[in-house]
């Protein structure tokens, strides 16, 4: 355990005031993530899961507990601050891709790096850089395409590369298969996996235990609690073998 | 975040909805361009109204009687007549010094006719020789009034351009007869096209002898003993440097002919440069009234620009969310709409500035308007505009740098 966690939460408790009623979210959650770790995490819904997801992915603050983010205290920061992190250790990739609909996929990928704040980048590594994440997913030829003119299996693809443009230090999916048919989704675990062999953290929310089957680690979560955490070793590497066809 | 890339994103979003941007921009373009077009049709008029003003020479001194001074030739006028005769304007020619030349003018108002064709109050402008040369007035055909016309109280005519073309047409006037009043005169001269000073229609005049004024139109039994009243006196000095002195002496020698004292004075020496002043003034009045007109209307167009940012922000509530997930701070943000509506409302500017000088060049080439498009209207419609964008497109911004990166990723 010499390596610093990637995420470190400690006692995080988050509470929603719904008027008079006080709602308690998250309920004492305390978890490491070890960086290379591919995590699911999965509850029935009111379990927790989006909330947590929300405060990994600095999209919202906890009300109380400690965050830490690859070692940095995230869980006290500004918005603005948070955007910083956002853009340079996190990548996103939701349900419903989220892409921007009259940019073509080149533009979206290129996102993140328009908000980076450091380390400048002349416009042709740009392009050749969010082109190599476009070919990491399998995507050769929409670099022009607008998402209206791809399949949902593609958009979430170029929603992925557009997660990995940054190189983050934490690749949230959050039920990345959810609107897309068992083929594709297939594809888009397969891809997830493939980023897990190549050593990238991930943590994944998912209700599919199918999916939850290529994670190595489990969580399940209940009332605001973690219920379960599986280890389960074996079968990320049985499902790893099925999916050596990846290009 | 490069500036070129805000730029881009922010021209991106304008032209989603190219129809709206425009519709949104019609009220800066509108206000813009009538900013322009009004400054330039004030100071085509303003330019022409110096100009001519300034082609009758700096060196003219204008003796009138003061306002609220005015007297007729009535039995009111007594032994010591307090209006200016032609006996005032002889003494100034032969007593004072530093002077050139000397015109006297009196205007009376008539019809005139030739054979079916009458033209009501008409202004018929009794003068002397030497006015063709003062004001600056040039003959277009025949002759001018001599000294032999004054003289002789002749009843001969010159007619202004435009009177001559109302009288004649085409045909050339001079050795015809014409009536003024119930006189009949001979057109000897026809003036060449001058056009408006100031509030003064040079073309539309007659000039005749002002003897046969003093004969014929304002005859007055009083005239042997007070001399003959003339409307103005127009002293042309030889240096401009002697202007004041030239000032101080005509109105000591008026006031001892008069027998009062300087400051009781009932005439007024004025210059051209008093004149000007006062047109300028009343320009003045004129812009200010057309600056609020802009400011109203620039307003108005800023309104039209955060109506549509608003829907705008609205409408992109994703797009924001998305922005904000992969890293995009509140400031970002804000700085994306906020270039959104300062390029909505330069782009507007841009084209009411073309919609402006455009439109100025037609008043001029359909209107005959004498136009002039000042540079500076361009600069103050284009920073008026800038800041018309920035002030209205401030709420809606801050608007969309404050929503919360959740709720704008949920939004549908």
């Amino acid at each position: 355990m010499s390596e610093t966690p990637i995420i470190e939460i400690k006692q995080i408790i988050k509470v929603y005031k719904m008027g008079d009623v006080q709602v308690t979210a998250l309920d004492g959650i305390s978890l490491k993530v070890e960086p290379g770790e591919f995590l699911a995490i999965m509850g029935p819904s009111g379990s927790g899961k989006s909330t947590l997801m929300n405060i990994l992915g600095c999209l919202d603050r906890p009300t109380s507990g400690t965050y830490l983010l690859a070692g940095e205290d995230v869980s006290r920061m500004s918005r603005e601050q948070l955007a910083h992190i956002r853009n340079k250790k996190i990548g996103f990739i939701f349900q419903s891709y989220n892409l921007l609909a009259q940019a073509t996929a080149l533009q979206n990928v290129l996102m993140p790096i328009v908000y980076r704040r450091n380390g400048h980048i002349s416009t042709k590594e740009r392009l050749e850089l969010a082109h190599h994440a476009l070919v990491t997913v399998g995507l050769t030829d929409r670099d022009e395409h607008k998402p209206t003119e791809m399949s949902g299996g593609q958009q979430q693809r170029v929603a992925i590369a557009r997660a990995l443009i940054n190189s983050p230090a934490l690749i949230l999916a959050d039920e990345p298969t959810g609107n897309l048919d068992s083929h594709s989704g297939l594809e888009i675990m397969q891809i997830l996996q493939s980023l897990h062999a190549q050593g990238r953290t991930i943590v994944m929310i998912t209700h599919d235990a199918k999916n939850a089957a290529f994670a190595e680690r489990t969580i399940q979560l209940k009332d605001g609690k973690i219920d379960e955490d599986n280890h389960h070793q074996h079968e990320a590497e049985l499902v790893n073998t099925s999916a050596g066809g990846l290009p | 975040m490069k500036l070129s890339e805000v730029l881009h994103i922010a021209w991106e979003g304008i032209m989603r909805n190219k129809l709206r941007a425009l519709l949104t921009m019609l009220g800066v373009i509108i206000g813009v361009a009538a900013v322009i077009i009004m400054i330039a049709i004030s100071a085509g008029t303003e330019a022409t109204i110096s100009d001519n003003i300034k082609s009758l020479g700096t060196n003219l001194l204008f003796v009138t009687q003061s306002m609220g001074s005015q007297q007729g030739p009535s039995r009111t006028t007594g032994t010591n007549g307090t209006f200016l005769t032609y006996d005032d304007a002889e003494a100034i020619e032969t007593s004072i010094s530093g002077i050139s030349g000397v015109v006297v003018e009196r205007d009376i108002s008539e019809q005139v006719k030739y054979e079916s064709t009458s033209v009501d109050s008409v202004s018929i402008i009794g003068t002397t020789p030497s006015y063709a040369d003062v004001r600056d007035v040039t003959q277009g055909s025949g002759r001018f009034l001599t000294q032999k016309d004054i003289d002789n109280n002749a009843k001969v005519a010159v007619l202004g351009y435009s009177t001559a073309q109302t009288l004649f047409g085409e045909a050339d006037p001079v050795g015809e007869k014409i009536y003024v009043g119930d006189v009949q005169v001979t057109v000897v001269g026809v003036m060449a096209k001058k056009g408006v000073v100031g509030t003064t229609n040079f073309d539309e005049r007659i000039y005749i002898p002002l003897t046969l004024v003093f004969e014929k139109f304002t005859f007055s039994p009083f005239a042997r003993v007070q001399g003959n009243q003339v409307g103005t006196i127009l002293v042309q000095v030889t240096n401009l440097a002697d202007m004041n002195m030239v000032i101080t002496q005509i109105q000591i020698l008026l006031a001892k002919r008069h027998e009062t004292t300087v400051a009781a004075l009932p005439f007024t020496v004025r210059t051209q440069e008093d004149i000007i002043t006062t047109q300028e003034s009343t320009t003045a009045a004129f812009r200010s009234l057309l600056a609020w007109v802009a400011a109203v209307s620039l307003v108005v167009g800023g309104i039209g620009i955060m109506n549509i940012m608003l829907v705008s922000v609205t409408e992109r509530t994703r797009e924001i969310g998305i922005r904000q997930a992969t890293g995009a701070t509140p400031g970002d943000i804000r700085g994306q709409f906020l270039t959104e509506a300062l390029l909505l409302s330069l782009t507007g500017g841009l084209i009411g500035v073309i919609g402006g000088v455009g439109g100025a060049w037609l008043f001029y080439k359909i209107g005959e308007m004498r136009t002039v498009v000042v540079p500076n209207s361009i600069v103050l419609a284009f920073v008026s505009a800038a800041i018309v964008g920035i002030f209205f497109g401030f709420y809606p911004a801050n608007k969309a740098a404050q929503l919360d990166p959740i709720e704008a990723l949920r939004h549908e």
